[in-house]
């Protein structure tokens, strides 16, 4: 009994580190590719260490304007998305009625629906009958159609957990259902809607699918990165990897951070 | 009796929330349901039963309802036979990912403990956080004809000559169960979570072989994250524009390819007519795995 049990534990150890690996290895010989100054993306042979391709990819004006774009893209779908999804979180935790369900089902649906559908259909829409064109707004549009979902989910999980004497004990002090708002129910959901910006602000910024038959001939990153692996492949975009696996490392550390730190404080 | 009900539901929602209250959450509610889920999806609906016209002819006795964008469908063999291509293939790259993740899932929520969790789980996301195309890159990387993948097979003796993995369906098929692997731990792993391990104790106790006690408790309970897993997992396979883009040769074309180069094209009839096809085969896929697991729309959102 004992033994198998060892047995067990060595090989789902062995399991685990191999599935590590395999998340992990890639973007390992994607960084190190990054510093190697053979202008094919790989690691043989080895033509010596350089910063040159991070030089590339700085120089790169195309890369800066999608960049800006993604920007712009990501805090418009911030902006639509988050609001709606506090909207859509109260309609359907805080009213009783009969079709509840069915436009659950509906305000979900957008988040099982391929992303390119959200595009085309985003993109049919105003370009025909509103007379705008693919571009910044129809990608902004399109990804906040399924975003708004998730913020509405995120939402909705704390809003279920709310104590409602706590607002019919404010009522019953007086309060208008502002102050009951600002005061309560705000302050409360406060946590999700912070996470919920953060979740529509990375959702944006990495959406390729969505965007790409949205947006017309304008470039988010995603698009701009799509673009530059399909036509000529230059180490320049192991270089922007590097960027974005930096930025994740730091991210991830700094909220594993705070989040002990949060622990810790309320013990 | 059904007018009273609407007018208690408004009774009681301004009683609640209040008349900006309930303004806004009708207006932002409103103009999310109508102007951007409902509408453009009506509006695709309606091109992809319109033949493609030239300009003057829109609006004229040619512009008609017609079954023709779909006919067109079931009469080219090429298309079709992508079409159930990406249906297999993606149902490949479903099966790969909750192979891999259940046991992964199962040791996150009732395995491992304390800190080691959090540290497996940012090892998950960081991941997870670098973008789609990027993850897909590291792989066209290491499949290259010049790649780690051939040099180390041709290092260790096991093929003479560089494979081509672009050429077949494999690479594609790699690439997605890489980049799509963590939309099927996260769902399952939430819902493993909150089973109680008292009651794997208990099992085990009784003499209950692992096996038994994954099938009898663990996979019964965790139906709806299995669920959400696979739906979205599908979804992503089938729906993917990038993996096929970086990975796959012209002869490893996917269905969305087919859509892209109808509207390269400008025939927009026919592309919507496509994509609704599309978004037709996620739904059927979706309602299996809610027959299968038994679980409802609303367990399958939690």
């Amino acid at each position: 009994m004992k033994s198998s049990k060892s047995i067990f534990r060595i090989v789902f150890g062995a399991y685990l580190a191999l599935f590590f690996a395999y998340m992990f290895l890639p973007l390992i010989f994607m960084t190190i590719i990054a510093f190697n100054a053979n202008e094919v993306p790989q690691i043989t042979p080895w033509k010596g260490f350089t910063f040159m391709w991070f030089g590339e990819l700085a120089k790169d004006e195309q890369m800066w304007n999608a960049l800006l774009n993604s920007f712009i893209v990501a805090f418009a779908v911030v902006a639509i998305s988050v609001p709606i999804g506090l909207g859509g979180a109260l309609l359907l935790t805080r009213l009783q009625f009969k079709a509840r369900d069915f436009v659950y089902g509906v305000l979900v649906s957008p988040i099982l629906t391929p992303g390119i559908i959200l595009g085309i259909s985003t993109f049919l829409f105003w370009d025909s009958y509103m007379n705008v064109p693919g571009g910044l707004w129809t990608a902004i549009l399109g990804q906040a159609t399924f975003i708004t979902s998730y913020c509405m989910l995120l939402i909705m999980s704390r809003a279920q957990r709310f104590d409602l004497t706590q607002e019919e004990a404010a009522f019953d002090l007086g309060a208008t259902h502002g102050q009951v708002f600002w005061k309560i129910t705000l302050p409360f959901l406060r946590p999700a809607l912070i996470s919920s910006v953060a979740l529509a602000f990375m959702q944006s910024f990495d959406n390729y699918n969505t965007t790409l038959f949205a947006i017309g001939v304008e470039q988010t990153l995603p698009i701009y990165i799509g673009t530059k692996l399909r036509s000529f492949i230059s180490p320049a975009m192991n270089a922007l990897a590097v960027v974005f696996i930096a930025l994740t490392i730091i991210g991830a550390i700094t909220y594993e951070y705070r989040r002990r730190r949060e622990l810790i404080k309320t013990g | 009796m059904e007018t009273l009900q609407v007018r208690d539901f408004w009774n009681n929602a301004l009683r609640d929330l209040g008349k900006i209250g309930v303004a806004y959450i009708m207006i932002t509610v409103g103009a999310w349901l109508v102007f951007m889920i409902l509408i453009p999806q009506l509006i695709m609906l309606d091109y992809s039963f319109r033949p493609m016209l030239a300009l003057r002819d829109i609006g004229g006795p040619k512009d008609v309802w017609t079954l023709k964008n779909y006919l067109v469908f079931f009469t080219n063999k090429l298309h079709m036979a992508i079409f159930f291509k990406t249906i297999w293939s993606s149902l490949i790259v479903t099966s790969a990912a909750l192979a891999i993740c259940y046991p992964i899932a199962f040791y996150l929520a009732k395995v491992a403990r304390g800190g080691k969790v959090g540290l497996l789980m940012l090892g998950l996301i960081i991941p997870y956080w670098i973008n789609e195309l990027l993850r897909l890159f590291a792989w066209q990387i290491i499949l290259a004809d010049s790649g780690i993948m051939n040099q180390l097979l041709i290092f260790l003796g096991i093929i003479a000559d560089p494979i081509n993995f672009r050429a077949g369906n494999g690479a594609v098929v790699l690439g997605m169960t890489y980049a799509y692997i963590l939309f099927m731990v996260f769902p399952i792993y939430n819902v493993m979570e909150s089973l109680d391990r008292n009651q794997l104790d208990a099992a085990r106790d009784l003499g209950a072989s692992w096996l038994r006690i994954h099938r009898k408790i663990v996979i019964p309970y965790a139906k709806p994250g299995i669920a959400v897993g696979c739906t979205m997992t599908f979804m992503l396979a089938a729906g993917t524009v990038a993996a096929p883009q970086l990975l796959g040769s012209p002869s490893s074309f996917w269905f969305t390819q087919v859509i892209n180069t109808n509207f390269e094209c400008a025939n927009w009839n026919q592309g919507a007519a496509y994509a609704t096809l599309l978004m037709l085969l996620c739904m059927i896929f979706m309602f299996i795995m809610l027959k299968i697991f038994k679980v409802g729309l609303k367990e399958l959102t939690q």
